[in-house]
């Protein structure tokens, strides 16, 4: 990748990395409240989110033949399957026993929030054991 | 709207715009889909030989998906110097390390996690990703009423 669009990656993430920290989700506290139902807080986040995403994704792939400092347009590879659905309910055990995940993880240690490293450990070899021994087979 | 939100929904909802912002930025300058938890897979296409660890998914994603993750700190950081303060959480350690192995296992097997199933796939409305997002809330929240029980 050119160094042109790795400077957009890297305003892009500050802006999500500043979103999640207004947004408090760098806090698991805040994470765990929701859970319990105690502060509906995160629907916010995320339904305002996936709002402006959703407009984006739908838009620009109409309007715009290609991205200003790339190829193509991505799209999420979500596939309908038990891996798919068995993965989602692990990850929310996880997440509901640490109110971590990934994103507020990384963001959370821009302020300060430094025991999250020991969640960044976790989730890293919890990404190698699936790696090495629950990998899909190759294509 | 006091018992839903007793802490105010202004920075819940200004947060997530802007999430989206990061999220639409990235996709129309360059067409890459942030979610986040793919980061913790090719960054181990470092040091594994394994072959899941190098397919070039992972290979040709790790340098940017770095480079995101890094600015994610930055911008946290950038909050915090101007608006906010800093904080350190007091979840007990042995539950970030347990609940981060097994929501990172859990995220990579479903290749996808808040991020990416929960904003990139439910804003492309992909069937597999909004049915993800409702079975981990659902054993997310079941887990942390457990928890709580038990503590």
């Amino acid at each position: 990748m050119n160094a042109r669009a790795l400077w957009w990656v890297a305003v892009s993430g500050a802006l999500f990395g500043f979103g999640l920290a207004l947004s408090t989700m760098v806090r698991p506290e805040v994470v765990l409240d929701f859970l319990m139902w105690r502060d509906m807080g995160l629907l916010l986040v995320l339904g305002g989110a996936v709002a402006v995403t959703f407009v984006a994704y739908q838009l620009l792939p109409r309007v715009m033949a290609k991205p200003l400092a790339g190829d193509s347009f991505g799209k999420h590879p979500s596939e309908m399957s038990a891996r798919t659905l068995a993965g989602a309910a692990i990850f929310g055990i996880g997440w509901g026993l640490s109110g971590v995940c990934p994103g507020p993880a990384i963001a959370g240690l821009g302020v300060g929030n430094w025991p999250l490293l020991i969640s960044l450990a976790g989730l890293a070899a919890g990404a190698l054991v699936q790696g090495l021994y629950f990998a899909p087979k190759a294509p | 709207m006091e018992t839903l939100f007793p802490n105010g929904w202004f920075e819940y909802l200004a947060g997530g715009v802007i999430m989206g912002a990061g999220m639409s930025l990235l996709f129309v300058s360059t067409g890459l889909i942030g979610g986040m938890s793919t980061v913790f897979t090719s960054v181990w296409s470092y040091f594994s030989r394994a072959p899941f660890f190098q397919e070039g998914r992972f290979v040709s994603s790790r340098q940017w998906r770095l480079v995101y993750a890094a600015a994610l700190v930055a911008g946290a950081f950038i909050w915090m110097a101007c608006w906010g303060e800093p904080f350190v959480t007091g979840v007990p350690a042995w539950r970030l390390l347990a609940g981060g192995f097994i929501a990172g296992f859990g995220a990579r097997l479903s290749n996808g996690c808040t991020a990416g199933h929960g904003i990139c796939g439910m804003a492309s409305l992909q069937p597999a990703s909004i049915l993800s997002v409702l079975v981990f809330l659902a054993t997310a929240m079941i887990t942390a009423r457990i928890v709580a029980a038990l503590a």
